[in-house]
């Protein structure tokens, strides 16, 4: 650490102003800041500083998506083991899953983190650190076996149209990795649907047992399949086929205590998503005319990535409303669209994706109407005051 | 066409005459500047050809409608000039629309009825009402030919990479296939052949204009 610090204030001199490196300061900066939190000190007025800045934050966030990580990695490797009908340790399941999703980590990493180093260096600004969580959860809602270059021109493809022409981290109207994965979606519907692209080695490889299916239990639901759609507690722990982070929900509320516990995720959404799909899920049971529409609307809050979307996506600070009502109505709608999606739009078997972009744009509405509603509440109340006081006189 | 309107004093393509026909292809091009025309952008856009045939479409009745207008101006009652550019627009789609049946019909049915729709292409309408009334029938012409190229070179560049990204093929012609990128795993982009990659090119082709033509960036 103390030899790591040593080296970084030895090169410093080459990055400021005049050094023989000055133009790759942002670079230098991001790596400093990255690695140690910075010394700088509030020079005018009294402002509260704390160590909790931005990139703190994110390494939160990538705390609390670890769970859902390593149970995804396991479950990659169950999932073929059970393809293939191999009897397989959890060590060997967990070590498969770990050498399939690495690269997609790794590729997902280098192809964002290069927009971002490049843009901040073209424009002269500072690194931003908003790639960090992007490029962890991106991984996280991708089918095991999406070839790297197509991973690679989403994440590309996210960084800068979702967010570098609005002006990077902080300014961006979608979330990156909704933006990422909506791209991929529609661009290569091949790779994102069908009952082979969930487990690693379908359909080709050796030693699959007769009969077995792929599907997801949405793909399941989608067609009306609904004796294939497996045991809630099988859904609920996450032993099924699915994008590597979603299916696990122990895991995933794992990662929203921590979120909720650090005050960085906002429990208002994350519950108020679950209001809504619970409502609108009830809503459909109650005038259910196929068996999809009768789907329990408790289950449904357990399948596909609806849960994952309620904690790791919703609660993204820059793309959802910030006003605290605003997050009321925000969440619920994302949770109302996505079960109304879900049951009634087979063309997407999953319609968490879809609401979260939704209601990202309608973000910034609610917020301006809530703010709204609030000024006209309090200049009736100054009105009614002022009345009172008038007649006291 | 229109020499003989021509006055003697100006030369034809006099530097004032050329920059009514350049204009439009960068500082004042009708699509990334003035934002018009933008559906049939998106409608025509997924294949180069259409693009192509819809261009020179658009070049001819936007310069003959432009330079019979302006040869009537003198003509038209103020109070129903809409009436009368619509019937010029209108006549001279239809002309270009049965031309295109009898010898382009495979286009002309991927067209269908965009080919019809150029009568309501504000641009048409635009020139018409703010350049043609109000200028002599050879500018009028020019500017009509150019603002249509400006609107044609957006279409083909939009045409050019939705087609080669979203189906593989370069005016019909399978370049992906012949670069055997598809036996090393390369797949076609098929959100480039649904609309709203058209939108996000051209918005794509509006920010490159920008970072390149600086006096196009608004101040505010």
């Amino acid at each position: 650490m103390q030899s790591l610090r040593q080296f970084l204030d030895r090169i410093k001199p080459n990055f400021q102003k005049g050094g023989k490196l000055h133009m790759f300061k942002s670079t230098y900066d991001g790596f400093e800041t990255f690695l140690f939190v910075p010394n700088r000190v509030t020079k005018r007025g009294s402002h509260i500083r704390d160590g909790t800045d931005m990139k703190r934050t994110m390494i939160i966030v990538v705390i609390a998506t670890i769970p859902a990580l390593l149970f995804g990695m396991w479950n990659v490797g169950y999932q073929h083991f059970l393809a293939t009908g191999y009897e397989g340790t959890v060590w060997e399941a967990f070590l498969f899953g770990l050498s399939k999703v690495l690269p997609i980590i790794i590729v997902t990493y280098a192809s964002g983190l290069l927009v971002e180093f490049a843009s901040a260096q073209i424009r002269g600004h500072e690194i931003n650190e908003g790639f960090l969580v992007t490029g962890i959860l991106l991984p996280l809602i991708v089918p095991v076996t999406i070839p790297l270059w197509m991973l690679s021109v989403g994440t590309i493809f996210a960084v800068i149209i979702g967010k570098e022409i609005f002006g990077g981290t902080g300014m961006n109207i979608l979330n990156p990795a909704i933006t990422a994965r909506a791209f991929l979606f529609f661009a290569y519907p091949a790779r994102f649907s069908g009952d082979f692209v969930w487990i690693y080695g379908l359909p080709e490889a050796e030693g699959i047992i007769d009969g077995f299916s792929g599907a997801t239990p949405l793909a399941n639901a989608a067609i009306g399949n609904i004796e294939a759609i497996p045991p809630a507690m099988d859904m609920f722990l996450g032993v099924i086929p699915g994008s590597i982070g979603e299916t696990s929900v122990v895991a995933i509320l794992i990662g929203a205590l921590i979120l909720v516990i650090t005050g960085v995720g906002s429990l208002r959404i994350i519950l108020s998503v679950f209001a809504g799909g619970m409502v609108m899920g009830l809503l459909l049971n109650a005038f259910a005319v196929n068996p999809v529409m009768e789907i329990p609307a408790w289950k449904h809050l357990i399948m596909g990535g609806f849960a994952f979307g309620a904690v790791y996506m919703a609660t993204d600070p820059v793309s959802a409303s910030r006003t605290e009502k605003g997050k009321y109505i925000y969440g619920f709608l994302i949770g109302f669209i996505a079960i109304l999606i879900r049951v009634l739009n087979p063309a997407f078997p999953e319609g968490m994706l879809l609401a979260i972009l939704f209601m990202n744009v309608f973000a910034p509405l609610i917020d301006y109407n809530v703010i709204k509603a609030n000024a006209k509440r309090r200049i009736k109340r100054a009105a009614r005051v002022g009345v009172q006081e008038n007649t006291a006189k | 066409m229109s020499q003989k309107e021509q006055t003697e004093k100006e030369p034809l393509f006099s530097p004032k005459n050329i920059r009514l026909l350049t204009n439009p292809l960068d500082d004042d091009n009708p699509i990334t500047v003035l934002v018009l025309g933008i559906c049939s952008a998106l409608a025509v856009t997924v294949m180069l050809k259409p693009a192509v045939v819809m261009t020179l479409s658009v070049v001819c009745v936007m310069g003959l409608a432009n330079l019979i207008v302006s040869l009537l101006r003198e003509t038209i009652p103020p109070r129903i000039r809409i009436i009368v550019q619509l019937v010029v627009i209108a006549s001279l789609v239809i002309l270009v629309d049965q031309v295109l049946k009898a010898f382009l019909y495979d286009v002309s049915r991927q067209l269908s009825v965009f080919v019809g729709l150029i009568i309501t292409n504000c641009i048409i309408m635009g020139r018409l009402e703010a350049f043609a009334l109000y200028n002599k029938p050879w500018p009028s012409f020019l500017d009509g030919v150019g603002n249509a190229a400006g609107y044609g070179i957006i279409l083909i560049i939009v045409a050019f990479l939705r087609e080669l990204l979203g189906s593989g093929t370069v005016y019909g012609y399978p370049v992906i296939e012949y670069l055997g990128l598809y036996e090393i795993g390369y797949v076609d982009n098929g959100f480039m052949i649904l609309p709203p990659m058209a939108l996000i090119t051209v918005g794509v082709i509006i920010w490159v204009q920008r970072a390149r033509n600086q006096k196009l960036i608004e101040s505010n």
